[in-house]
């Protein structure tokens, strides 16, 4: 299973082994990652799984929706690695992958 | 002693009110009873992705079951909670077991209303509510023929657009002029029914319905008028009621809903109420809501849960919902009841547009298609409780963004 570090905005750094098809944020719920709320559950409604994703693996994990988009541009700090990790889809293509957390969700 | 915290109701609320507690440092035992045989899960895509079959039951939990294990929050599954002894400080459960408890929440949710109307025990009749329910709902969808959706609310239009997307033949009865009425503007239930039509859904406004008819099984539904519409189920969709049976019982003071306060406590102070069920003051609107939605019985939950735990933290978070339906995402903030005024921005065949809803100068709500801008920007301006005129809304040239920096 392809294997995903996500970092909290402490530097607690957590390394899960998620499912193939699940989203990245169904893989931290499952894992208990603080930080991560998604309130909607998946729906791209809330912006409440804001993560960065580490500069290494941008090009694999790719660029946000348009939808996705204009929800990130009112989360907490987003930045130009911003992404909603409930529209990022476990796959082995992102074993390694590596997300940050951002201070909170919000 | 160690205290003991019981909740009643193993939902959305339920379970974010047991997390805020250990979060908040409640040392106590914390004991959750829900009705049903899963552990907390997401009631949302039973009308959408879990009833198309494609998430499976596994994926709705809310937390993984290590989380309450490692949290030490004890669930109490598939049992009903009878009564609640205030005097005592106990509940009732349906196996006859009488539990303490120190602090009490109720979040037992709103189930759907019933139809009373002759035929409405017919087999193949549905509501939707719990997995089971969706799960009943399912096979409906590959079957060959029609169904009739009663109740043009957001659980009748999704659950339209599912079966349309099966290409089952659908009917929607709705007794209003038009959908949505109850929670949406005239611009909302425009585009909405066109959505449906053009999906060939076969739209009934200002229909209603008589009785269902069928032998064992239901097979047609007739309406007020005497037209007959052959089906083969129903699904009814005509709003929910809040379960406050256990609260009335207890004589807890109820206002549509179980009555709380900013807290989310109730008239007994040691109990709490959180979620669909219950009703609160809200600052913003300056009046009592009761409200059906996720985000509600998160944020009321936490309020809930800080206050079990001893805080005094406040509810007043700006209501909001969503919707998804075909391939239309629809995002509402605040509550429009009230509106003198509406704005509609952008061009609804462009399938991306808002329209804003304003009381004396003061915004109310916003409903956003497929418009997560506007969406964002309405719930920070409904925080702020900022005054905002409709012609600088109505101006194509206002740049929404200017309105919040």
């Amino acid at each position: 299973m392809p294997k995903i570090t996500y970092i909290e905005h402490n530097g607690a750094e957590h390394v899960v082994e998620a499912e193939k098809g699940v989203s990245v944020m169904e893989a931290a719920i499952k894992n208990m990652i603080p930080g991560i709320d998604a309130d909607c559950g998946g729906a791209c409604a809330c912006a409440t799984c804001h993560v960065y994703v580490d500069a290494a693996w941008m090009e694999k994990v790719g660029k946000p929706e348009a939808m996705e988009e204009s929800m990130l541009d009112f989360a907490h700090e987003p930045k130009e690695n911003s992404r909603l990790s409930c529209q990022i889809t476990v796959a082995d293509s992102l074993d390694g992958l590596v997300v940050r957390l951002p201070e909170f969700q919000g | 002693m160690k205290e003991r915290a019981i909740i009643i109701g193993a939902g959305q609320a339920g379970a974010q009110a047991a997390q805020t507690m250990r979060q908040a440092g409640y040392d106590g035992d914390i004991l959750m009873i829900g009705e049903e045989r899963a552990p907390p899960y997401q009631r949302p895509p039973l009308s959408k992705a879990y009833l198309q079959g494609e998430l499976a039951a596994e994926r709705l939990v809310l937390r993984p079951p290590a989380f309450y294990e490692q949290q030490k929050i004890e669930l109490k599954l598939g049992v009903r909670v009878c009564a609640i002894d205030r005097a005592a400080k106990l509940v009732e459960t349906g196996a006859g077991e009488r539990l303490p408890y120190d602090k009490l929440l109720l979040a037992t949710g709103a189930p759907p209303r019933r139809l009373d109307c002759a035929g409405g025990d017919l087999e193949g009749i549905l509501y939707l509510r719990t997995t089971a329910d969706s799960d009943a709902l399912r096979p409906v969808l590959s079957l060959r023929g029609r169904i009739v959706i009663v109740g043009a609310g957001y659980i009748g239009l999704e659950v339209a657009a599912s079966a349309r997307k099966s290409g089952l033949n659908v009917t929607v009865l709705e007794m209003a002029d038009r959908v949505l009425a109850r929670v949406a503007g005239k611009e909302i239930s425009d585009f909405y029914e066109k959505l449906h039509l053009d999906a060939g859904v076969d739209l009934r406004l200002g229909a209603a319905l008589d009785h269902f008819e069928g032998d064992g099984r239901v097979g047609a539904a007739v309406l007020k008028s005497g037209e007959r519409i052959d089906c083969a189920a129903a699904l009814i969709g005509v709003g929910a009621a809040p379960a406050t049976a256990l609260a009335e019982a207890a004589d807890l003071r109820i206002a549509n809903g179980v009555w709380t306060d900013e807290h989310a406590q109730t008239s007994d102070p040691f109990i709490w109420a959180a979620g669909d069920c219950a009703s609160h003051p809200s600052q913003i609107y300056e009046r009592r809501l009761r409200l059906e939605s996720v985000p509600n019985a998160i944020e009321q939950a936490k309020v809930a849960g800080a206050n079990m735990a001893g805080g005094a933290a406040v509810y007043d978070a700006v209501p909001w919902f969503w919707s998804d339906q075909y391939d239309v995402k629809l995002q509402t903030v605040g509550v429009s009841e009230g509106a003198d005024e509406t704005v509609l921005r952008g061009d609804p065949a462009s399938k991306k547009f808002s329209v804003w809803y304003i009381q004396r100068g003061r915004l109310l709500a916003v409903d956003a298609v497929n418009d997560p801008a506007a969406f964002a920007i309405s719930k920070r301006l409904i925080a702020a409780r900022r005054a905002i005129e409709a012609k600088t809304l109505a101006d194509p040239d206002t740049d929404l963004k200017s309105l919040v920096s």
